[in-house]
């Protein structure tokens, strides 16, 4: 069964006072995403990825189109139970503790009243926050209160959690931390929908991306395919200045950064690559295939007029 | 079975409750009757009630005196023989805004008529006035209240005739009030006084009830003079002829009278045992003295009908 | 999956909703008003006991109960007003309704959770209503016991006065909301003036008018203080009908808010 699909889910809004002119904040979109999967919904700000999610949610009414969750329709109580959101840079009730409103959303999630206390603990550790259960929310800065957003997302063990922008307002460690527990859930079998503009986390995480501009859906596609064939490229760097002659001969691309060159030639050109480096003494720092990055495809899809340019992952 | 959607329950729970509001305020009203009104029987002090409204007592006076004419026209219609509520009403409107003149006149007029014309309560009628002249004294029509009350019910024609002296001399004062005063002074003619009276209030009030009710008290005037005239005719003619005329045309036959004589409304006078002479339709004629039959009782809602 | 179908009663999720409501209130120091209220009644009980000899229990009753009903209007509206559009403007709401929560049954939350707060709170002005009154009149008698019946119509209004505050509040935002509750509260307590001034006119006015004047909350029949003051006693069909008006105004009032809340789209 599809975790999500969406047929041709649109969102209108009529903007101005006098005459209204429309606003596509999302076109016609058609998605599917299975269950088990990292589903990475990538785009600039403004594209469509938070309206989508909320249309997803109900929390806003599609102008067209409809959309099943777990198979459900989206108002669906049931379907409701199985499912956690996480929003942009959420807000909670400040005048709660972290545990007030966990066992709170516990409740309203109909978990059992024995079972609340321990979940919330539970939750809080998970996320890293053992400490601040008491604590009230007011008090929290953005971090924290981000990875409660988390708390209340998983809280009731739900099959399918939609995130957008998980990462946004947490530090390089709370990033690493926030991956490694979507990671975790993708272990527990669920299905994790997110959205993002850091492609990095996404490439790190994704099974599958799809990228959302302007309110319309540009690609989709899994990350293993869109990151993969190495092009038939070598990438070289070696330290000091000096380009070997024999480089220009066989057609490469060189750059002197600082103390280092890096060089891009064909593989075919390996041996030859090396040995001139051994013949000039030139001591070898790394050699490593040229992999498409999901940078390049998401350039690619925003602006397809450009050319991929080959960027360093 | 799927559940009803929510906008579905709730709007027809919505147009239930409303009809069942609408029904809920009408039994409400009924049981409360003048529950509302009764509290200014509560009202020991007018002004702090003043002082309450910050200001706003314009506007509350208005609302009491749209109460006040609505609690007196309500009991007015049903022929109450109570209206303890009107002269609390009328004080505290007037407290709230001394200047509002037509309940002064209004209270001038319907404190002091007996019931159920009104609520019998003169006394109250003068010192509603008399608060109205404190607060106005310019105004020539509150002292022509006064003396009417004075003179027509309290029958006090030191009072009566202090009262319109004084309007008399306001600049702007009806040509009357100098007349009456010096009427009033001489305790003489009163028929004449008291038809001055209300002609007087029939020409400036502006107010309908108080209109209505002064046209009926001319009329019953008439009627009394007319009656009186007729029945001198009828000995008259029995000095001359030793019997009663038994119907108008030998009374003309004599040469008494020209014409057949009818009432204020067009119907007429017949002629009774005793050269006693009466009115057709007495429940139309209220306040009238004379060309009553004996045994007439009156009708428990008086007839006002509109102003000629 | 860890949770069965929902088949839990939407009151296992209406009562969780109207507990938080009334902690958020509580903890938003509301209660606070309390305090205020005490040292007015402490206040005017002295200040009666020494001035108004032989009206004492009058006055006190008069005072108490009227800054009863001010007091708790006041809360009712300040704190009704933000009832949903809080929610909205800081958008706690978003991670509420992603859980099986129905938009209705978070209205009806709030709804009861706001009354709740005011029922505590009023108890406890009662306590200090009593507790002047035995000051300044040493003893309790019979007639005292209608001030009761005068706390449960000051509470019934209340409830109407909770239920068009949210109504408002599903829709507009706090400042007009709170201009046409109050507005309505005015109107309302001269509801009977209004219906008999729409008797007096005719044609479309009086259709229009007559309209009106059934529309508007009619707080004038819930308004016993003077009699209740004077030891006067409440008849039991009044306090019936009453309860019933109540009842029925604020479920129009909260069905108005669940119909526009329904079709909200949260931004």
């Amino acid at each position: 069964m599809l975790a999500i699909k969406i047929l041709g889910l649109e969102k209108i809004y009529n903007v101005g006072f006098w005459r209204k002119k429309p606003k596509y904040a999302l076109r016609p979109l058609h998605l599917n995403v299975g269950e088990g999967e990292i589903f990475g919904f990538l785009g600039p700000n403004g594209a469509g990825k938070t309206t989508t999610l909320k249309l997803l949610m109900g929390l806003v009414f599609p102008t067209a189109g409809t959309a099943r969750i777990l198979g459900m329709e989206i108002d669906d109580p049931r379907m409701k139970a199985q499912i956690g959101f996480l929003p942009e840079q959420p807000y909670f009730y400040d005048y709660l503790t972290a545990r007030e409103l966990l066992e709170y959303y516990a409740q309203l999630s109909g978990v059992a009243a024995k079972e609340r206390s321990r979940k919330a603990d539970e939750v809080l550790a998970k996320v890293g926050l053992p400490n601040v259960a008491g604590l009230q929310l007011r008090k929290f800065s953005k971090g924290m209160l981000q990875r409660v957003g988390i708390a209340q997302a998983i809280l009731h063990d739900p099959k399918l959690l939609f995130f957008d922008e998980p990462m946004s307002g947490l530090d390089p460690l709370g990033r690493r931390d926030v991956r490694d527990l979507m990671e975790q859930l993708k272990h527990e079998g669920k299905t994790v929908f997110f959205s993002t503009h850091i492609l990095p986390d996404a490439e790190a995480l994704c099974d599958r991306v799809a990228v959302i501009h302007d309110g319309e859906l540009k690609g989709v596609g899994a990350v293993a395919d869109l990151t993969s064939g190495v092009r038939g490229k070598i990438e070289i760097i070696w330290s000091g200045r000096i380009i070997p002659p024999a480089f220009k001969g066989l057609g490469a691309d060189c750059h002197v950064t600082g103390d280092t060159v890096r060089a891009i030639v064909s593989e075919e050109c390996q041996d030859a690559v090396l040995d001139a480096l051994r013949n000039a003494h030139l001591r070898l720092i790394s050699l490593s295939p040229v992999r498409n990055s999901l940078e390049a495809y998401y350039v690619s899809k925003l602006q397809p007029g450009k050319a991929a340019a080959e960027v360093r992952p | 079975m799927k559940r009803p959607p929510v906008t579905l329950v709730a709007s027809s729970l919505l147009v239930l409750c409303l009809a069942a509001s609408v029904l809920t305020l009408h039994r409400l009203d009924e049981l409360r009757g003048h529950a509302t009104l009764e509290e200014v029987l509560y009202v020991s002090s007018p002004q702090a009630l003043k002082r309450i409204s910050l200001g706003y007592s314009g506007l509350l006076a208005d609302i009491y005196w749209t109460r006040a004419v609505q609690y007196f026209g309500s009991k007015h219609v049903r022929g109450a023989e109570d209206y303890k509520l009107l002269a609390p009403l009328l004080e505290i409107t007037t407290t709230l805004d001394p200047k509002l003149l037509v309940a002064y006149e209004f209270g001038s007029n319907f404190l002091t008529a007996k019931p159920p014309q009104g609520a019998g309560m003169p006394d109250e009628a003068v010192a509603l006035v008399k608060q109205g002249i404190r607060s106005n004294p310019n105004e020539w029509h509150l002292y022509y209240d006064l003396g009417f009350i004075y003179y027509l019910d309290l029958k006090d024609y030191r009072n009566a005739a202090d009262a319109f002296a004084r309007g008399s001399r306001l600049p702007d004062a009806h040509p009357f009030l100098k007349l009456m005063a010096a009427l009033a002074a001489q305790k003489g003619g009163e028929a004449q006084m008291a038809r001055m009276l209300w002609t007087t209030t029939f020409e400036t009030t502006t107010n309908k009830d108080i209109k209505a009710n002064a046209a009926a008290h001319l009329r019953a005037l008439r009627v009394d003079q007319d009656v009186t005239t007729l029945e001198e005719l009828q000995a008259r003619y029995r000095d001359k002829t030793g019997h009663f005329a038994s119907s108008f045309s030998e009374l003309e036959s004599a040469g008494m009278l020209r014409g057949s004589p009818r009432d204020p409304l067009g119907a007429p006078y017949k002629l009774a045992a005793g050269g006693k002479v009466e009115v057709t339709d007495p429940d139309n004629l209220p306040f009238i003295e004379k060309g009553l039959s004996i045994g007439y009782i009156p009708p428990p809602k008086p007839k006002l009908l509109p102003a000629d | 999956m860890k949770g069965a179908p929902m088949k839990a009663a939407p009151m296992s999720r209406v009562f969780p909703i109207a507990l938080n409501t009334f902690r958020e209130a509580v903890r938003d120091r509301v209660l606070y008003n309390l305090v205020a209220f005490a040292v007015l009644m402490s206040g005017a009980a002295i200040l009666v006991g020494q001035i108004s000899v032989g009206i004492e229990k009058l006055v006190v009753i008069n005072l108490g109960l009227t800054a009863v009903s001010l007091f708790g209007v006041v809360i009712s509206i300040f704190i009704g007003i933000g009832l949903v559009s809080k929610e909205i403007d800081k958008r706690t709401l978003y991670t509420l309704l992603s859980r099986p929560v129905r938009r209705w049954e978070f209205v009806v939350g709030k709804f009861l959770g706001l009354v709740g707060t005011l029922v505590l709170n009023t108890f406890f002005m009662a306590i200090g209503v009593f507790g002047a009154l035995l000051y300044v009149a040493h003893h309790f008698a019979k007639p005292d016991a209608w001030v009761l019946v005068a706390l449960y119509f000051i509470i019934l209004q209340f409830v109407i006065v909770t239920g068009l505050a949210l109504l408002f509040s599903s829709f507009s935002s706090p400042l007009m909301s709170a201009v046409f509750a109050f507005s309505l509260f005015i109107v309302g307590a001269f509801a009977e003036d209004l219906r008999g001034f729409a008797r007096m006119t005719k044609g479309i006015t009086r259709w229009i008018a007559t309209g009106a004047a059934y529309l508007v909350p009619n707080f004038s029949a819930l308004n016993v203080i003077t009699p209740v003051a004077h030891g006067q006693p409440v008849s039991g069909q009044l306090i019936l009908y009453n309860t019933a008006y109540a009842l029925i105004y604020a479920t129009m009032a909260i069905c108005g808010a669940v119909l526009i809340f329904e079709r909200r789209n949260l931004k």
